[in-house]
């Protein structure tokens, strides 16, 4: 039986950028020897030679006329920002000095 | 009123025996008096409702030209953007989200003079069978207040079953238009993948998710499928070519000489008896109208579920990481010194739920180097098994049938706690979704152990959704002529009804 550990799935938590508590990691990891084995069954098959499908469509590089159509005004584009300063989203620290 | 088709409404309209207003009224009454036990709607728009309303017969008293179903009531999935109104895809993420733009299918309802009641629960961002893993606490089957009404478009399912609203709009990522429509009774449509815009539709699975309609008869999600179908260039997926023509072999509904393929692997062991005999006994009366039935083989289908919760997870965990707490929805954990990261961990952590942390969780896993090739690469070479496996199908009939879904409703609580149980209620649904054909669902009757709903499933090739119609009505023309009224008369009446 396939199995993940606690670990691996704060691994996993932590490459998500979800911050997870200790009972959800515990949980999580107790539920995914099953669901693991259970999606497993796909290398049962033979799939030597098969080719893979991302998407159900035969269709490439689809582009419309390059024309200029209407889009949000800042002001919309704004609208639902969590906070905004001069007409910009102010986000948390990204760069610069490490605390 | 609220009880006729939407059809008969759309008639009524237009001869002025009814307006918009009254009609639209009738259903918020309706929804003001049992939506408190069935819990269909995140958010009622009355105001918003009762104004297109009004719109559309100031339209109609001018001698506009008007789309077959202005004026109808409609519950709009609260998956998909709609300007001003709040949007949430059943998540604590986007709770007060108001979406600065309507997607294309809420731009094509407003254009055709659809009257949009509001947005309906769904299991969050769409990933669930029983509307049990919104963020807003479950929706509740119609038919039996105990029971889920399927998901995860349960909401808009269980809206049109209560004759809340006349139509309604879901969406189809592993079968979440179907099912509910068979455990609440109604007709529903997944269409071919690329015929509805995804523009607008909050993404779960993009390679998969498609919008469709939900009615009470075949010919009203007929006329709602013409209406929110088409080419937009604002979608890279849609497809460029003529609607095909739904209403008129919803209209027609002849299966005279038509080969209809019985897909060995969906039916059998795994499926309830009540739904298996229902099943059995639909295709004795498509046989008698003159179709011919063929068994045909799809080995690989039995792989389709194992496919399906690779792809769709590994998928979502790539669509949802735009939810990242900068520019709209939810951010929590912003003090002082945080950093971006921080802020977001924190953020998805409060805002997420369990079934989609699992989802990103497994999506994660299956992307990452080392488990690449033998988890998601090898899902995808059994979706090319799975479309040549149809392809083989449809060479030998027209359409393909099987059960919708495997059981009937099941109790609230019985499965939430168990994920692949859960799953496995997807087993019949899954395969058109990887194919990206259509498939319909409509009522069938109901199972002699428990009286709950079956659905009955049609499956067409990508662009010929006017076969599943075509088949849809007559079975559904057949079975009215022998049960002697709806399936819905059967249903209990809601407390509170009027």
């Amino acid at each position: 039986m396939s199995s993940l550990s606690r670990d691996d799935v704060a691994k996993l938590a932590g490459l998500a950028r979800i911050e997870m508590t200790e009972a959800e990691l515990v949980e999580l990891s107790s539920q995914f020897g099953l669901i693991l084995d259970a999606v497993a069954r796909v290398q049962e098959m033979d799939l030597s030679g098969v080719k893979a499908t991302s998407h159900p469509q035969p269709l490439e590089n689809i582009a419309r006329p390059d024309v200029v159509l209407p889009s949000l005004s800042p002001e919309d584009a704004l609208s639902g920002a969590p906070a905004q300063e001069e007409s910009r989203f102010r986000v948390p620290q990204i760069l610069g000095e490490a605390e | 009123m609220i009880r006729n088709t939407a059809a008969q409404m759309a008639d009524a309209l237009a001869k002025g025996e009814t307006t918009s207003v009254e009609l639209t009224q009738a259903h918020l009454d309706r929804i003001a008096a049992v939506d408190g036990q069935v819990k269909a709607f995140l958010h009622v728009d009355s105001q918003g409702a009762l104004a297109q309303a009004k719109d559309v017969d100031a339209r109609r008293a001018k001698g506009e030209k008007l789309s077959p179903i202005a004026g109808i009531p409609l519950a709009l999935k609260d998956v998909l953007a709609q300007k001003s109104v709040p949007t949430t895809a059943g998540s604590k993420i986007l709770q007060g989200w108001l979406p600065p733009y309507d997607s294309t299918v809420v731009s094509k309802l407003k254009a055709a003079g659809v009257v949009i009641m509001g947005k309906t629960n769904m299991d969050e961002f769409a990933m669930g069978s029983s509307t049990e893993n919104s963020g807003y606490g479950p929706t509740f089957n119609p038919w039996d207040l105990t029971r889920t009404p399927g998901g995860s478009s349960g909401g808009s399912a269980a809206a049109v079953s209560a004759f809340e609203a006349p139509l309604a709009i879901g969406s189809d990522t592993g079968g979440s238009i179907r099912q509910p429509a068979a455990l609440t009774g109604i007709v529903g449509v997944r269409p071919t993948y690329g015929a509805v815009s995804r523009f607008g539709l909050i993404a779960y699975s993009s390679s998969l998710d498609q919008a469709g309609p939900f009615g009470r008869t075949v010919l009203d999600t007929a006329l709602l499928h013409e209406v929110m179908a088409g080419h937009d260039v604002k979608d890279a997926t849609s497809i460029n070519a003529p609607v095909p023509a739904v209403v008129a072999a919803a209209k027609s509904g002849d299966v005279k000489g038509m080969k209809i393929g019985v897909i060995k692997q969906l039916q059998g062991e795994g499926y309830q008896k009540g739904v298996q005999t229902r099943f059995d006994e639909s295709l004795q009366v498509l046989a008698s109208l003159g179709a011919e039935i063929v068994e045909v083989d799809c080995p690989s289908f039995e792989y389709a579920l194992a496919a399906y919760y690779l792809i769709a997870p590994s998928e979502c965990s790539s669509n949802l990481a735009r939810f990242d707490a900068m520019r709209y929805g939810l951010r929590t954990g912003d003090v002082d010194g945080a950093s971006a990261e921080a802020v977001m961990s924190a953020t998805r952590d409060a805002g997420f739920g369990r079934e989609v942390k699992r989802r990103i969780i497994l999506g994660t896993y299956a992307l990452s180097s080392g488990y690449y090739d033998a988890y998601y690469g090898s899902a995808q070479k059994i979706r090319t098994l799975i479309i040549q496996d149809y392809a083989k199908a449809f060479t030998k009939a027209d359409v393909l049938v099987s059960p919708t879904a495997p059981t009937t409703a099941y109790k609230i609580g019985e499965k939430v706690d168990d994920p692949m149980a859960m799953y496995l209620g997807d087993v019949a649904t899954i395969p058109v979704n990887l194919a990206g054909i259509c498939g319909m669902s409509l009522p069938a009757g109901l199972a002699d152990e428990d009286n709950l709903p079956v659905g009955f499933q049609i499956m067409a090739p990508a662009m010929q959704d006017q076969r599943l119609y075509q088949v849809g009505a007559a079975l559904e023309a057949a079975l009215l002529t022998k049960w002697g009224a709806p399936i819905l008369s059967k249903a209990p009446e809601l407390k509170g009804a009027k």
